[in-house]
């Protein structure tokens, strides 16, 4: 058995269909070894934290530019809490002004990524941050 | 172009000559980069010469205004008759305040207008809908019932001034309200113009407002575009968009060529389903398109849509009447090309950008404003944007004369190299049975993930620069004064709603569904039968949830 993979669920929640960011790092956790599951666009907090859960994911990742991440992030990170999955991390990233950020740390998010973040900085941060459970 | 011989032979001899001392400068010295391309990853050369264009004819391929192949526009008159319209893309909390915008930004010398909505409107869902919580008003204005709209187009003369509606699956629906809202201010379907964005391909490829499967989707389409035809002629019931596309991460040429197969794709569409002649319709076909930071390559790419469009028309959908040739499209700067970093550098992109807009002959132009990388953009920074056109227009210069780079030996040949390009994933596509089977390979998506990815990577490693990124990095915040949509706006809205769901004849409501939905079954036209819905008070999600019921939804499959 080699080394436990990282297991990341890349999840848009809400209406936002701007994908770009989703997409492009769900493809850059595939490069860097990670076992990418991506939701797709449209997923409500309740879908998104019963995947999470089913897939037995090690964090999850949620991508909102429409403004919606002030209800829609916490929403996910407490729906995990009440089914026991608050072992699952979850981060943020996308539009989210600075104001916003101890809103989303206080509900349980542990960090935000916003424009101007580098792949390779985002990897770094999960490969020292996220340990796969066993 | 045609170059005697002996122009040919000096120029041949003169590039040996120059290249010797190329040669020698960069002994001593290499060049900064290895590499010279495009924002898309376009290899560009040192030096154009008579050399690449030499294979061109002057009638066959640039032309003169007015004429085909169109490359030089539409408008005998250039801009000199008429600018560009000067259409912000504008709507946020409530109909009330985006009323507001709207009368203060044609105040401001707007010559058009421009519906941004939020995204449950987008989605096809009410206010109230669980799916709508945290979103409402958020990204746009929010529109439930015909109540709402009244309030939006106050004041606004439908007459006179044309509107853009940026809305997608929901489209039979908001432009059934601005029918209805034209009908009861007593002003004729014949006299009300605009646009409805309308084009579902390019949200399945790239923007994914989505509620439908692709065919059900197209077939909806195809009733606006009749209906426009026999009763709102001076509608365009589409707007072909490669805006979102190259927002999604596609280089300039994918955009140009999924953008041009995307209206084929309607065209064929609206003759087979509906039986329509070409010449009938493809008049009011509109397009959208990108204006990114390389400078030339924009100017470039909308030079060939414009051919590749009339030669598609002429040739091979041999439609006679020449305003079927005609490419008219939008252009609004690239919002994916904005910094939150130093945000007051976006002015400047925005500029260059509207510039090269102008320069390919846009004949409809929004200017981002700088904070919109932040938020929805606040009344000074909108008044920048704005003014950017203005000064673009009264003060540069740029709008003197028609299609001032024709025959520079760069840009025609990036002309054509786009052109070419474009063709090859435009054959690639008929190959693989039209755009909706090739949406439904995946095979526009994965093209455009391919172009996304490489190019983050390139910002990476720094091959790509964006300044304040990944170049002259700022630690120093800039604050800027940011609009916020209060949370309130959703409590008031859904409270409105409510009391029209209460007022209103819910059994005619429900009449006037049901009239829908047997439209829907029996491949009727629906846009009568929505006219008549809105005007009971039946709302956006009442008419969209029958397209979901009889058509079934559709679910992003999550492609990367």
């Amino acid at each position: 058995m080699g080394e436990k993979k990282i297991r990341v669920m890349v999840a848009k929640p809400g209406l936002d269909g701007h994908d770009r960011g989703a997409r492009v790092l769900s493809r850059c956790f595939r490069d860097a070894g990670f076992e990418v599951i991506y939701t797709g666009c449209h997923q409500t907090p309740e879908q998104i934290a019963s995947a999470a859960i089913q897939e037995d994911v090690d964090v999850v990742g949620l991508s909102c530019l429409s403004g919606a991440h002030r209800y829609l992030f916490p929403a996910v990170a407490k729906l995990l809490k009440e089914q026991g999955a608050g072992d699952i991390t979850v981060v943020g990233g996308g539009i989210i002004p600075e104001q916003d950020f101890k809103l989303l740390y206080d509900a349980g998010l542990k960090a935000i990524f916003v424009p101007g973040a580098t792949l390779d900085g985002i990897v770094d941060w999960f490969k020292t941050n996220i340990k796969p459970r066993d | 172009m045609y170059f005697a011989k002996e122009v040919l032979d000096s120029s041949s001899e003169m590039r040996r000559k120059w290249e010797d001392e190329v040669k020698k400068v960069i002994a001593k010295s290499a060049d900064q980069k290895p590499r010279w391309s495009t924002v898309s990853d376009l290899e560009i050369k040192r030096l154009y010469t008579p050399e690449d264009i030499k294979d061109m004819d002057f009638a066959r391929d640039i032309g003169y205004p007015n004429q085909f192949p169109f490359i030089r526009g539409n408008q005998p008159t250039g801009y000199r008759g008429k600018f560009w319209t000067f259409r912000m893309f504008s709507g946020m909390g409530d109909a009330k305040t985006t009323n507001e915008r709207w009368h203060m930004l044609l105040k401001e010398g707007q010559t058009g207008l421009s519906t941004a909505f939020d995204f449950p409107t987008l989605m096809g869902y009410d206010s109230d809908s669980p799916k709508a919580r945290g979103e409402c008003g958020k990204c746009g204005v929010a529109i439930d019932t015909l109540e709402d709209f009244m309030q939006l187009v106050d004041g606004i003369p439908m007459d006179k001034v044309t509107t853009s509606m940026t809305i997608n699956p929901p489209a039979t629906a908001l432009w059934a309200m601005y029918c209805a809202a034209a009908d009861l201010r007593g002003i004729p379907l014949s006299k009300i113009g605009g646009t409805i964005q309308n084009d579902m391909l390019k949200e399945f490829i790239a923007q994914k407002t989505l509620m439908c499967p692709p065919d059900p989707s197209v077939k909806l389409i195809s009733d606006t575009v009749e209906f426009g035809a026999k009763h709102v002629p001076r509608w365009n019931t589409i707007s072909i968009s490669g805006y979102h596309i190259r927002e999604a991460g596609a280089t300039a040429v994918q955009e140009l060529a999924f953008t041009l197969r995307d209206g084929m794709e309607y065209v064929e569409d609206v003759i087979r389903r509906k039986g329509l002649a070409v010449d009938e319709f493809a008049p009011r076909l509109s397009f959208f398109f990108n204006s990114h930071s390389d400078f030339f390559e924009e100017i470039a790419k909308l030079r060939a849509a414009r051919r590749i469009w009339a030669k598609a028309m002429r040739d091979r959908y041999k439609a006679k009447d020449e305003r079927s040739w005609w490419m008219r499209f939008h252009t609004q700067t690239a919002g994916c090309s904005l910094t939150a970093q130093q945000p007051y550098n976006n002015v400047v992109r925005t500029a260059t950008q509207a510039l090269a807009a102008v320069l390919g002959g846009t004949q409809s132009l929004h200017t981002n404003s700088l904070d919109e990388v932040l938020c929805l953009p606040s009344d000074h920074a909108v008044q920048i944007a704005l003014r950017t056109q203005q000064i673009i227009a009264e003060e540069t210069g740029a709008a003197n004369t028609i299609d001032p780079l024709a025959g520079s030996y760069f840009v025609e040949a990036l002309t054509n190299e786009m052109e070419e390009k474009a063709w090859e994933y435009i054959h690639k596509i008929d190959e693989m049975g039209g755009m909706v089977a090739a949406i439904e390979k995946g095979f526009p998506q994965l093209e455009i993930s391919d172009a996304a990815y490489l190019f983050q990577r390139q910002i990476d490693s720094g091959e790509k620069i964006m300044i304040g990124i990944n170049k002259y990095v700022s630690d120093e915040a800039t604050p800027i004064p940011l609009i916020e949509i209060d949370d309130a706006v959703e409590t008031q809205q859904v409270e409105r709603l409510q009391a029209v769901r209460r007022k209103r004849d819910n059994k005619a409501v429900k009449k006037c569904l049901d009239d829908i939905k047997t439209a829907c079954k029996k491949g009727e036209n629906v846009m009568p039968y929505c006219i008549d819905a809105v005007k009971s008070l039946a709302s956006v999600q009442e008419i969209c949830d029958v397209y979901r019921e009889v058509y079934g939804e559709y679910r992003d499959p999550g492609l990367y």
